[in-house]
C-alpha cells in the first residue's frame, strides 16, 4: 500500500532523511523506530504529502504523492506529530469540519462522527472547545480525525506520545486492531511500544535505515534477547560496545 | 466540482471561527464606531451640507489600514502556530481552494462590516436626496479595497507564526500602497520628479483607483487594479505556503 524507494530530504546542507527505501502492506503495523531527531517525522510528512521530497518516489495505494497527491491524500489518514486541532471548535465542530473535508455529507457524516466518537472515547467533551483539552483528550480528537473516513493507510506520527499509562495502552490495542484490514506506519521512540504494536521495525538514525524486520528478529541479534540492547547498539555507533 | 465543496467547508469554519469568539463583535463594533467618527466628526458630515457620502468614503482607504490586517493577521499565521496546516494541506485538498476559502470567509466578514454602515445611508437620504448610484458604488469600490488590502494581510500571515508580525508587515506595505498616490505625496514627489514618473508610481496606488469609485465612475480599470492586486498577493500566499513547505 506504501511504496518508498530512495527518498531523500535535505533542509539546507543537512540530510534529515538520506536514501530511506521501504514498502508497508496491508495487514502490516511497521514500527518507526528511532532516536529525536532521526527524520522519522520528516518522513512521514513526505508520505502525507506536506512536504516535497528533494528526491526519490513516494507510492501510496498506487498514486505518486507527486504526481497525484489528492489520490493519495484520499487514502490516508494522517495523526500528525503533536496532535494539532483547532483551538477554537469544539471536538464535534472539528470532527465535521474534517469529514466534510474528506467529502462525507448528511447522515454518512453523522455516521462517520459517531463512530470515531466512540472508538476514542470522546463522548464526555463532545461540546467542549479543543484549547480546553487535556492532553489525552487532544491526543484522541486527533486521532479520531485520522480515523473518520474509515482510511486503508493510517500514518501516526507518536501516537502514544504524553498519554498516560492507561491511554498508552488504549491506543496500542486500538493499532493492532486496525492493523489486521489496514496498512500502518507509526513512529516511537519507545521500544516497548514496538514489541506490544507492531508486525515489522524499521530503525532509523540519523537519516537512514540501520536495521529492518520482525521484532522477534531484531531481539535474536542481541546476545540477551533484549530490543534495547539492539537499538542502543546500532543507533550508537560511537560507544564502547559491551559483549 | 468538490474544489467548490472543499472552499464552502473552509468559508464555514472561518467564519464561525469567528462569530464563536467576542473578537469578532468587538471588531464590528471598533468598525463602525470608527466610520461613525470619521464621518461625522472629521468629515464635517452635517456641515458639508450636501446629501452625499464623500467624508464616509474619504475615510476607508485609512480606517481600512489597521482594521483589515486585525483580521487577515491570522489567517494563515494562527495555522502554522497551531501546527493545523500540516492537517489541512494532508487534506484531500488543494493549498489553492485553502488559500481562497480562507480568503473568502474574511472578505465576506469585512462584507458584512461594511453592510453594517447601512445607517449611513438612510441617514444621507432621510436628510436630503442624494445620488444613490454614486453611494453604491462607494460601497463597490470599498468592498474591492478591502478584498485587496486583505489579500495583502494573507500573503504576510503567511510569512510567520506570529500574528503581531504578520499585522505590522501588511500595515507598511499597505501604507506604501496607499502613499503612493496621497496627493501631498505625488504633490511633494512631483516637485523632484518627472510628472509621468510620478504618475506611474500613482499607478500602483490604491487611492488611485479608489477615487473614481467616490464620485460615482465605474471604470474597467479599477476593476482590474484591485483584481490584480487580490490575484497577485493571493498567489504570492501559495509561494510562500510550498516554500515553506519545501523546507
Ligand atoms: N523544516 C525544517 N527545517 C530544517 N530542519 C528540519 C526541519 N524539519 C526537521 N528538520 C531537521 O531534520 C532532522 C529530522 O527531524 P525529524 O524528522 O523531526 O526527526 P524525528 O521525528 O525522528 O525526531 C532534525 O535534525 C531536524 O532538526
Ligand atoms: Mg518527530
Amino acid at each position: 500500500m506504501i511504496k518508498i524507494e530512495n527518498l531523500v530530504k535535505a533542509f539546507g546542507p543537512k540530510l534529515a532523511v538520506n536514501d530511506v527505501s521501504f514498502t508497508v502492506e496491508r495487514g502490516e503495523v511497521l514500527g518507526f523506530l528511532g532516536p529525536n531527531g532521526a527524520g522519522k517525522s520528516t518522513t512521514m510528512r513526505m508520505v502525507t504529502g506536506f512536504i516535497p521530497p528533494t528526491s526519490g518516489k513516494i507510492t501510496v495505494g498506487g498514486h505518486d504523492v507527486a504526481e497525484e497527491p489528492l489520490a493519495a491524500k484520499r487514502l490516508i489518514g494522517y495523526l500528525p506529530e503533536n496532535a494539532p486541532g483547532y483551538a477554537d471548535m469544539t471536538v464535534h465542530g472539528f470532527l465535521n469540519f474534517m469529514a466534510e473535508l474528506r467529502g462525507l455529507k448528511g447522515g454518512a457524516r453523522k455516521q462517520a462522527v459517531n463512530r470515531v466518537v466512540e472508538l476514542c472515547f470522546l463522548e464526555n467533551v463532545l461540546y467542549q472547545t479543543i484549547d480546553t483539552l487535556s492532553k489525552g483528550y487532544k491526543h484522541r480528537t486527533c486521532l479520531a480525525q485520522s480515523l473518520i473516513h474509515d482510511p486503508g493507510i493510517l500514518v501516526m506520527d507518536e501516537p502514544t506520545d504524553g498519554l498516560d499509562p492507561n491511554q498508552k495502552h488504549e491506543v496500542r490495542n486500538l493499532i493492532k486492531h486496525m492493523g489486521a484490514s489496514k496498512a500502518i506506519v507509526f513512529s516511537t521512540h519507545i521500544l516497548e511500544e514496538v514489541e506490544a504494536a507492531c508486525s515489522r521495525v524499521i530503525i532509523i538514525d540519523r537519516g537512514r535505515i540501520v536495521a529492518n524486520g520482525t521484532p522477534q528478529e531484531l531481539k535474536a541479534r542481541s546476545p540477551e534477547g533484549r530490543l534495547e540492547d539492539v537499538f542502543r547498539a546500532i543507533t550508537l555507533p560511537d560507544t564502547v560496545k559491551e559483549h | 466540482m468538490n474544489a467548490w465543496t472543499n472552499i464552502k467547508a473552509i468559508v464555514k469554519r472561518e467564519l464561525g471561527g469567528y462569530f464563536t469568539s467576542p473578537i469578532a463583535y468587538v471588531f464590528l463594533v471598533i468598525f463602525l464606531l470608527l466610520t461613525g467618527f470619521f464621518t461625522f466628526t472629521v468629515g464635517n458630515f452635517f456641515e458639508r451640507g450636501e446629501a452625499s457620502l464623500v467624508s464616509f468614503f474619504t475615510w476607508h482607504p485609512w480606517l481600512y489600514l489597521f482594521l483589515v490586517p486585525a483580521v487577515g493577521m491570522r489567517l494563515w499565521s494562527e495555522e502554522r502556530r497551531l501546527g493545523t496546516i500540516e492537517l489541512l494541506l494532508t487534506m484531500p485538498v488543494t493549498t489553492w481552494q485553502a488559500i481562497v476559502g480562507k480568503f473568502l470567509a474574511s472578505w465576506l466578514f469585512l462584507a458584512l462590516a461594511l453592510a453594517l454602515t447601512f445607517p449611513v445611508v438612510i441617514t444621507v437620504n432621510w436628510l436630503g436626496d442624494p445620488d444613490n448610484g454614486v453611494i453604491a458604488a462607494g460601497y463597490v469600490g470599498s468592498l474591492l479595497l478591502a478584498g485587496a488590502y486583505l489579500a495583502v494581510s494573507c500573503m504576510t500571515s503567511a510569512m510567520t507564526r506570529n500574528q503581531v508580525i504578520s499585522f505590522i508587515v501588511s500595515v507598511v506595505i499597505l501604507l506604501f500602497l496607499i502613499l503612493a498616490g496621497f496627493t501631498p505625496v505625488t504633490d511633494l514627489l512631483s516637485r523632484f520628479a518627472n510628472p509621468r514618473v510620478v504618475e506611474v508610481v500613482a499607478a500602483f496606488s490604491v487611492m488611485t483607483h479608489f477615487e473614481g469609485f467616490q464620485r460615482g465612475v465605474l471604470d474597467l480599470r479599477d476593476f482590474i487594479f484591485f483584481a490584480s492586486v487580490m490575484g497577485f498577493a493571493l498567489f504570492a500566499t501559495g509561494v510562500i505556503i510550498r516554500g515553506h513547505r519545501a523546507g
